[in-house]
C-alpha cells in the first residue's frame, strides 16, 4: 500500500470513525475531555504506525481499542493524584435512570450530538463543540471557519466540557416525550454550520467553504438515519442538498456570485437534486395526510420548485409565492417577507414588490440583502440613481467576497 | 446530584396570595417526589451585613457585598438525577414563584 492510499485510509477513518470513537469512549468513561484526548492520540498513533504496519482490517475497531487504552493510561496517571474520576465514572455508569427507550432510535453518536447541542450551552458553544466532537474538526479549523482566534475557540470548548461535567448535562438521547423540544436545537446548529459554509463571511476568505457544507450535510444524514420519521430533519437535509447541488454554479470562475436566474442549470448536481426531491416528495405526502410542515420543509419545497425548472423561465412562481405565504405563517420574520417579495416581483412586477420591500426598512436597514433586493428592483424600474445608492449600501454591508464582486459589477453597469 | 435554584428578582416578600399558594403546592410536590433538600425566601439586600475576618479582625460593613438591581430573593436546594431533570424542576419553580431562576450545580 502506498503512502497516498494510507493517507486516504486515515482520512476516511477520521470522517467515518471519529464521532463513533468519541461517543463510545464518552459512554464508557463518562468524560468528553478524556474521550477527545484519547481519540486524538489514537489517530496520531494511526498516522505514525499505519504507513509502516499497514492499515488494519477494521480501522474503526483498531482506533477504538487504541483510544480506550490511551484513556485508561490517562485515568491511571490521574488516579495516582486523586480518586475523583472513580466518583465521576460511578455516576456516569449508573444505569438507574435510563431514558424512556426509543426502540431502535438509539446510537452513541446521537447521544453525543444531543449532549453537544444541549440548550444549557450557548449557541456558538454548541456549534464549536459539535464540530469538534461530532465533526472531528480541529480547534484551528473551527477558528478559521468562524474567523475567531484559536485560543477563543479552545477556551469555549474547554469551558463547555467543564460545564457538562460540573452541571451533569446528561449523555443520552432525550426521552420520546422531550425529543420534539430538543430536535429543533440540533437542527439549528446544523443549519448554522451549513450557512456559514455556504455564505462564508469575511474579506479574503473563500466565498464557499465546502468543508463546512459537507460536514453539515453529513451530520444531517446521520440524524436522518437515526430519526427517519422526523419531518423537519428530512426537510433540513433536503434544503441542504438542494442548496449544495447549485454550489459550483453559484460562483463564477472569476469568484463572482451568479444569481439563480443566471446560473448554468446544467452544472447543477443532478444526484443531489434527485435525493432532495425524493425527501420533499416524502414530506409532501405527509403534509397531504395532515402533518403540518415546519419551516425547513417549506424552504426545501421552495428550493424543489426552483430546481425542478430546467430553465429559469419555467419557474412556477405562483407555487413559490404560495409556499412563502405558508412560510410567513410559520415564521413571520422580515427576512422571510423580503424573500417573499422577490417572488412577488416575478408575478406582480417590480413596483408591487418594491412597495412590499420598502415596508421592511425599519427591520432590515442593516442587512445587505435588503439593499441588494431594493437595488435590483429599482434598476428594473429604471431608477438608476436610487438603484446606485442602494447598491452602494449593499456593498458596504456585504461580508461575502463573491457577493461583493457581483454587486459591484451590477452597480457599475447602471446607466 | 444537588443543585441550587436561585430566585432572581428585584423585590422580596412581594408574592401575591396566588403566587404563595403556587409555591406551596410546588414545594409539597418536590417533597413528595424526593427532590426537596431545603428552600427559603430572603429579606431585602438592604438588610444584609458583610463580615470580613480574613485579616484576623472582623470587619463589619452594612449592606450587601454587591449592589445590583436584581438579586437573590430566595432559593431552593434540590436533588436531581442530572441537569435535564433539574431544569424541568426549575421551570416549574419559576412558574410557581413568577420569577427567573438560576440553576447551579453543587461541587
Amino acid at each position: 500500500m502506498n503512502v497516498a492510499d494510507v493517507q486516504d485510509a486515515i482520512t476516511r477513518a477520521h470522517h467515518g470513525e471519529w464521532a463513533r470513537v468519541i461517543a463510545s469512549l464518552t459512554k464508557r468513561f463518562g468524560d468528553l475531555d478524556i474521550a477527545e484526548e484519547a481519540a486524538a492520540e489514537a489517530f496520531a498513533v494511526a498516522v505514525e504506525r499505519w504507513p509502516a504496519d499497514g492499515v488494519p482490517p477494521n480501522p474503526g475497531a483498531w482506533l477504538t481499542t487504541t483510544a480506550n487504552r490511551k484513556a485508561i493510561d490517562r485515568i491511571r496517571r490521574e488516579s495516582k493524584r486523586d480518586d475523583k474520576h472513580k466518583e465521576a465514572q460511578r455516576m456516569w455508569d449508573d444505569p438507574a435512570e435510563p431514558a424512556v427507550p426509543l426502540g431502535a432510535i438509539d446510537d452513541d453518536r446521537l447521544r453525543l450530538i444531543f449532549t453537544c447541542c444541549h440548550p444549557a450551552l450557548a449557541m456558538q458553544t454548541r456549534v464549536a463543540l459539535t464540530l469538534r466532537m461530532v465533526g472531528g474538526l480541529t480547534v484551528p479549523e473551527i477558528a478559521r471557519a468562524f474567523l475567531l482566534q484559536d485560543t477563543a475557540v479552545g477556551q469555549r470548548i474547554t469551558r463547555a466540557k467543564a460545564k457538562i461535567k460540573a452541571a451533569r448535562i446528561p449523555y443520552r438521547v432525550p426521552s420520546a416525550e422531550d425529543l420534539p423540544a430538543r430536535v429543533p436545537g440540533v437542527l439549528a446548529v446544523l443549519y448554522l454550520i451549513f450557512n456559514e459554509g455556504y455564505l462564508t463571511t469575511g474579506p479574503g476568505t473563500d466565498p464557499v467553504r465546502h468543508d463546512l457544507t459537507a460536514e453539515a450535510i453529513r451530520l444531517a444524514r446521520l440524524i436522518r438515519a437515526l430519526l427517519p420519521d422526523d419531518g423537519e430533519v428530512a426537510g433540513l437535509l433536503a434544503l441542504m442538498l438542494l442548496t449544495e447541488a447549485r454550489r459550483t454554479a453559484r460562483v463564477s470562475a472569476g469568484g463572482e456570485l451568479v444569481t439563480l436566474d443566471e446560473q448554468d442549470r446544467g452544472a447543477w448536481d443532478a444526484a443531489l437534486i434527485a435525493e432532495g426531491h425524493r425527501l420533499v416528495r416524502e414530506r409532501l405526502a405527509a403534509a397531504a395526510a395532515g402533518v403540518a410542515p415546519g419551516r425547513y420543509q417549506i424552504l426545501a419545497a421552495i428550493n424543489a420548485v426552483h430546481t425542478s425548472a430546467r430553465d429559469v423561465r419555467d419557474t412556477d412562481w405562483s407555487q413559490v409565492l404560495a409556499l412563502y405565504d405558508q412560510l410567513v405563517r410559520v415564521d413571520p420574520s422580515p427576512i422571510v417577507a423580503l424573500n417573499r417579495a422577490i417572488a412577488l416581483a416575478e408575478l406582480d412586477g417590480p413596483e408591487v414588490a418594491l412597495a412590499a420591500v420598502d415596508r421592511l426598512d425599519d427591520a432590515l436597514a442593516g442587512y445587505h440583502a435588503y439593499h441588494a433586493t431594493r437595488a435590483d428592483l429599482l434598476r428594473r424600474l429604471g431608477h438608476s440613481r436610487q438603484s446606485r445608492a442602494a447598491y452602494d449600501r449593499a456593498i458596504d454591508l456585504a461580508g461575502n467576497t463573491a457577493e461583493t464582486a457581483y454587486l459591484t459589477r451590477r452597480r457599475d453597469q447602471l446607466g | 446530584m444537588r443543585y441550587l435554584v436561585s430566585v432572581i428578582d428585584d423585590k422580596t416578600d412581594s408574592a401575591t396570595p396566588d403566587v404563595m399558594a403556587a409555591i406551596d403546592a410546588f414545594n409539597e410536590r418536590i417533597q413528595a417526589e424526593g427532590h426537596w433538600v431545603f428552600a427559603g425566601g430572603l429579606a431585602a439586600p438592604s438588610s444584609a451585613t458583610v463580615v470580613d475576618n480574613r485579616g484576623g479582625e472582623a470587619l463589619i460593613t452594612d449592606g450587601p457585598f454587591l449592589e445590583s438591581k436584581e438579586y437573590l430573593a430566595g432559593f431552593w436546594v434540590m436533588e436531581a438525577a442530572d441537569l435535564d431533570e433539574a431544569l424541568k424542576l426549575a421551570a416549574d419553580g419559576s412558574r410557581a414563584c413568577d420569577a427567573r431562576v438560576e440553576v447551579r450545580p453543587f461541587l
